[in-house]
């Protein structure tokens, strides 16, 4: 059992708040707005590369002239519908593109292009991956496709707010969840899941550093034993799986209090501010609009057809749960690793690469075991690992074909952490290898008895333990290239002689 | 020069073929004329280089023999609302000042492409918003019927503008925009023959935004045959207007100038016959209905029972789309700007000072019914109306092939006059609203004349993409009506 799993009596429990006269369960829904990976906008032309020259990628229509129109981008729509069946959801045929109205200078036209009575995408669901293997179900509400808006600069210069339009008008997926989350682990894993899914279907690059992944967080808090929901907040634009949980934390932390002095919970919108670790109200003015939807007459109802969602259905790369059993059912592993290693798609990709030929448990310990931890020291993704899936492959060889013990084979494997090499030339510059020669490990234990008469008389005395002794010598006397195992067995053999 | 000017397009282009005179020829007749009629104010921007450089290409293209149709080198006015590269587009309104868009929209860019010489951009009700051209920001427009009893007259709207520079021959036809009426009500005021065809049949695009599902473009000229003729390139399929239909225009001046109507039919919408219509304007519709049967096409009454909820209706549509369409006029990235010192502030001042009162009140009456708490009562419950009212027509065009009605229900009134109520204003769309909202082609054509000796327009309403009909029916009707479409006030 791995050492994480430790805690796993610890993650069965519920996560509770211990108020002062009660306990209390956090509930919390997410509102995630991907940014579908497209070369063009939901609805122009306009290139959509991050990190651009400020208002490089603006077309007329995104900047909302006088006349200009919206046309449609199948491949956005593809890319939801993918999307939309990457979470086991409903794909509706007919759905309609809403103007949602409100006044910000970052918003070209005055309103947003959104959907809203009726999405394209409806009821779903994802698991989530828990500690030990252990997963849940999250539901999903919906899922639908707007736009996003421009960005605002403050800091730019004294009087004025400059605009950067780059961002208006590219496509995202806003994701709802049902308020099936009871904890800031269970959001932070529905986070990492979703971002899985997207990454493996190809549809959205998941950064939430780049703002392509952004999360805004609904909580409300209730007495355990309670099944009524009470008000709840909305945190908005939280954008990294750290400080969703931490705001969770928060959040909830203060709603018991404010319940606890005997006050109520206002359904409002906060801001999470992490260097301070707490959520503060935004002021009324900050969201309080009447946004005035009504069905966007320049464009006509999004039709689809049922063969067009069954060729997508039929292309669909293959899932993060679909790989995770893969893993369970052909591999072998268990539901904790096989959940680990298919978290990410590159750690996954990596994972089949090494495994492919060998032993896949011996090389999902190496992955989880000794890759992650350097990984994690190193503070790399596993797209920049410093070993290669071969390398670390054709170390793994040389170690089960016995030319280097386990214990080499971890040494040699630090030295190419620090960027040391390839397996072979490491071994062959340390002269490392394993001695497996039985003539040579037998005289070898012949030396080493015939020299420590004492030893072999505790030995036979009924001292079991004076063994790893003996076994310590002659890895001394043969550097260390001794094969363990057959040293063992050798001295075993001849002690009883 | 006053023959240049009177031609039609259909003369014009043959005299041009016969090298009778030149394109420049033309174009020098007709400027000098709108310079000469700037009282009218029908025009808001003359593009007088423009058009003398297109005019010089149409007739090199003709000596090369590279002639590209029946528009090249004819001189044509368009409504400042249709976006003109590199020429100034106001919409008619003061908060687009010194916005010259760099692109050219798709109806104007195919006239352009076909030939034909922009003479200016003509004046129109600010955003197409209104039925006598009074609420430009470019001052009214006076009808060149005018004036009566002395006072000036309004030419109708929002296609004022272009209605009256047609009429006066200030251009030979022009391009106006039809959104509950505005092609329409100002063709029957001004005495020419204007068309709004099938919504979907020209493109949207670069058109500034009135109200979306309603703003179609159109041909206003001094024939039937010369509507059909500019209709033919103003038409057709645009990918980059959503709304716009992959549907064959076919070949509409044969259907105009056919004149055999024998075996069609006709329907006469009783509804339309409401209590208080003017004797002069049933007495006109009497007289098409006449024609019509004269002609050999079967006449008969049709019910349209929802017709009394269009107006009401079309008065909450249009301003819920308009009050989202304007909502991009900010002062942020073009037009007017109104410094001040906060965001909110700036959108206040400059929407304040950049909109005219009926644009305003508009916006106010669109965001309304769209708000929260009024939604269902009011949008909701229009779009519904405007479905039944669309079924109205679809019924009565299972019985009959086209519909015959009075335009507008009085002829033009004095500027100044039916201020004070902007539903008074509101009953002259009374006729055209109901096509509008069902999105069906009509074309009005002037059929007679007021006992004050101003012109009165009838209307033929056709099928969905049946323009060819309308204008098989309309060309019929022109032949026997025998308005001369001569304005008292010609100056030639």
């Amino acid at each position: 059992m791995r050492a994480s799993c430790i805690k796993e009596n610890i993650a069965k429990m519920p996560y509770v708040i211990h108020g002062e006269n009660r306990d209390w369960e956090v509930i919390v829904g997410l509102e995630v707005h991907a940014q579908v990976k497209s070369k063009a906008k939901l609805f122009s032309g306009a290139a959509t590369d991050f990190g651009a020259e400020p208002n490089s990628q603006v077309s007329l229509v995104d900047a909302a002239f006088p006349g200009m129109l919206p046309v449609l981008n199948g491949f956005c729509i593809e890319q939801a519908v993918r999307t939309g069946i990457g979470l086991n959801a409903a794909i509706n045929l007919v759905s309609v593109f809403e103007r949602k109205n409100y006044f910000y200078a970052d918003l070209p036209a005055g309103y947003q292009i959104s959907q809203y009575q009726r999405p394209l995408v409806g009821e779903g669901w994802v698991n989530i991956d828990l500690a030990c293997g252990s997963s849940k179900r999250i539901g999903i509400e919906r899922l639908h496709v707007e736009q996003d808006a421009g960005k605002s600069l403050h800091d730019q210069h004294p009087t004025y707010t400059l605009i950067d339009l780059n961002r208006a008008g590219v496509a995202l997926m806003e994701i709802v969840s049902r308020p099936d989350v009871r904890s800031p682990e269970e959001a932070g894993a529905y986070l990492r899941k979703l971002r899985a899914i997207v990454r493996y279907l190809d549809t959205c690059d998941g950064n939430m550093e780049q703002g392509s992944m952004r999360c805004d967080v609904n909580v409300s808090v209730r007495p355990v034993g309670d099944n009524e929901l009470r008000t709840r907040t909305e945190i908005k634009n939280v954008n990294s799986v750290r400080f969703v949980m931490q705001a969770i934390e928060r959040e909830a932390e203060r709603q018991v209090e404010v319940y606890e002095t005997g006050g109520a919970v206002r359904q409002e919108t906060r801001l999470y501010d992490p260097t301070k670790g707490e959520t503060r109200a935004m002021r009324a003015k900050e969201f309080a609009h009447d946004y005035r939807y009504f069905p966007d007459p320049d464009l006509l109802p999004l039709t689809l057809t049922a063969e067009y969602v069954a060729g997508i259905r039929a292309t669909m790369a293959e899932l993060p749960d679909q790989r995770k059993q893969r893993y369970i059912d052909d591999y072998g592993l268990s539901a904790y690793d096989a959940a680990v290693l298919t978290a990410e798609k590159e750690a996954a990709e990596y994972y089949e690469r090494l495994a492919d030929g060998r032993d896949p448990k011996l090389a999902a310990n190496w992955v989880i075991t000794n890759l992650f931890a350097v990984l994690n020291k190193q503070g790399r993704s596993i797209a920049n690992s410093p070993i290669s899936a071969d390398d670390l492959g054709a170390l793994l060889d040389l170690m089960t074909t016995n030319k280097i013990s386990g214990r080499q084979a971890k040494e040699v494997f630090e030295a190419m952490a620090e960027g040391g090499g390839k397996p072979e030339a490491i071994v062959a510059e340390r002269g490392l290898s394993q001695i497996t020669d039985a003539g040579a490990l037998e005289a070898a234990v012949d030396a080493a008895i015939a020299g420590n008469p004492k030893q072999v008389a505790q030995f036979r005395g009924g001292n079991d333990k004076i063994l790893g002794w003996f076994v310590g010598q002659i890895m001394k006397a043969t550097k260390g290239q001794a094969n363990p195992g057959q040293v063992n067995a050798l001295l075993r053999k001849k002690l009883k002689d | 020069m006053s023959t240049l000017r009177s031609l039609s397009i259909a003369a014009a282009r043959d005299g041009l073929a016969r090298r009778d005179f030149s394109a420049v020829e033309l174009v020098e007749a007709h400027l000098e004329a709108i310079e000469a009629a700037g009282d009218l104010n029908a025009y808001i921007t003359v593009t007088a280089d423009v058009a003398r450089a297109r005019a010089a290409a149409a007739d090199d293209r003709r000596r090369q023999k590279e002639t590209r149709g029946d528009l090249d080198g004819i001189p044509i006015a368009i409504k400042d609302l249709f976006c003109t590269e590199g020429v100034r587009t106001t919409a008619g309104s003061h908060i687009l000042d010194g916005f010259v868009p760099p692109y050219e929209s798709t109806v104007s860019a195919k006239l352009r492409d076909a030939g034909a010489v922009m003479l200016g951009k003509t004046n129109l009700d600010e955003f197409a918003m209104g039925s006598s051209n009074v609420t430009s920001h470019f001052g009214a427009v006076k009808n060149p019927w005018g004036p009566r009893d002395g006072k000036d007259l309004v030419p109708g709207g929002s296609s004022g503008g272009s209605a009256a520079a047609v009429a006066a021959r200030l251009c030979l036809a022009a391009t106006g925009t039809d959104t509950g009426g505005s092609i329409r009500q100002p063709a029957s005021f001004c005495g020419i023959v204007g068309m709004k065809p099938t919504y979907g049949r020209c493109s949207r695009w670069g058109i500034v935004a009135f109200a979306s599902s309603l703003d179609q473009a159109g041909p206003m000229t001094r024939s039937v045959q010369d509507a059909a003729i500019m209709l033919q390139e103003m038409a057709g399929y645009d990918d980059r207007d959503s709304t716009s239909a992959p549907i064959e225009v076919g070949a509409l001046e044969q259907a105009a100038v056919a004149g055999d109507i024998r075996g069609l039919k006709v329907g006469i919408p009783v509804e339309y016959r409401f209590d208080g219509m003017s004797g002069e304007i049933a007495a006109l519709w009497q007289k098409g209905i006449e024609i019509l049967r004269a002609r050999g096409a079967e006449v008969v009454d049709v019910s349209l029972p929802h017709t009394r909820y269009a107006l009401a209706t079309y008065y909450i549509i249009a301003p819920a789309e308009a009050s989202s369409n304007l909502a991009r006029y900010d002062g942020v990235r073009f037009g007017l700007r109104v410094k001040a010192d906060s965001l909110d502030e700036m959108y206040e001042m400059t929407r304040g000072e950049g909109f005219g009162a009926e644009v305003r009140r508009r916006i106010l009456i669109g965001a309304y019914v769209l708000s929260a708490g009024y939604y269902d009562a009011y949008y909701l419950k229009a779009q519904k109306v405007r479905s039944l009212i669309a079924g109205d027509f679809t019924l009565a065009f299972d019985t009959v092939d086209a519909l015959l009605a009075p335009t507008a229900p009085s002829d033009a009134f004095a500027i100044g006059e039916k201020m004070d109520d902007p539903i008074t204003m509101y009953l002259n769309d009374v006729f055209t609203v109901p096509t509008s909202l069902a999105g069906l082609p009509a074309i009005s054509l002037p059929a007679g004349l007021s006992g004050r000796g101003l012109p009165l327009g009838l209307q033929i309403i056709g099928r969905p993409f049946d323009e060819a009909t309308v204008l098989r029916i309309a060309g019929a009707l022109e032949a026997d009506a025998g308005f001369e479409p001569l304005p008292v006030r010609d100056d030639g």
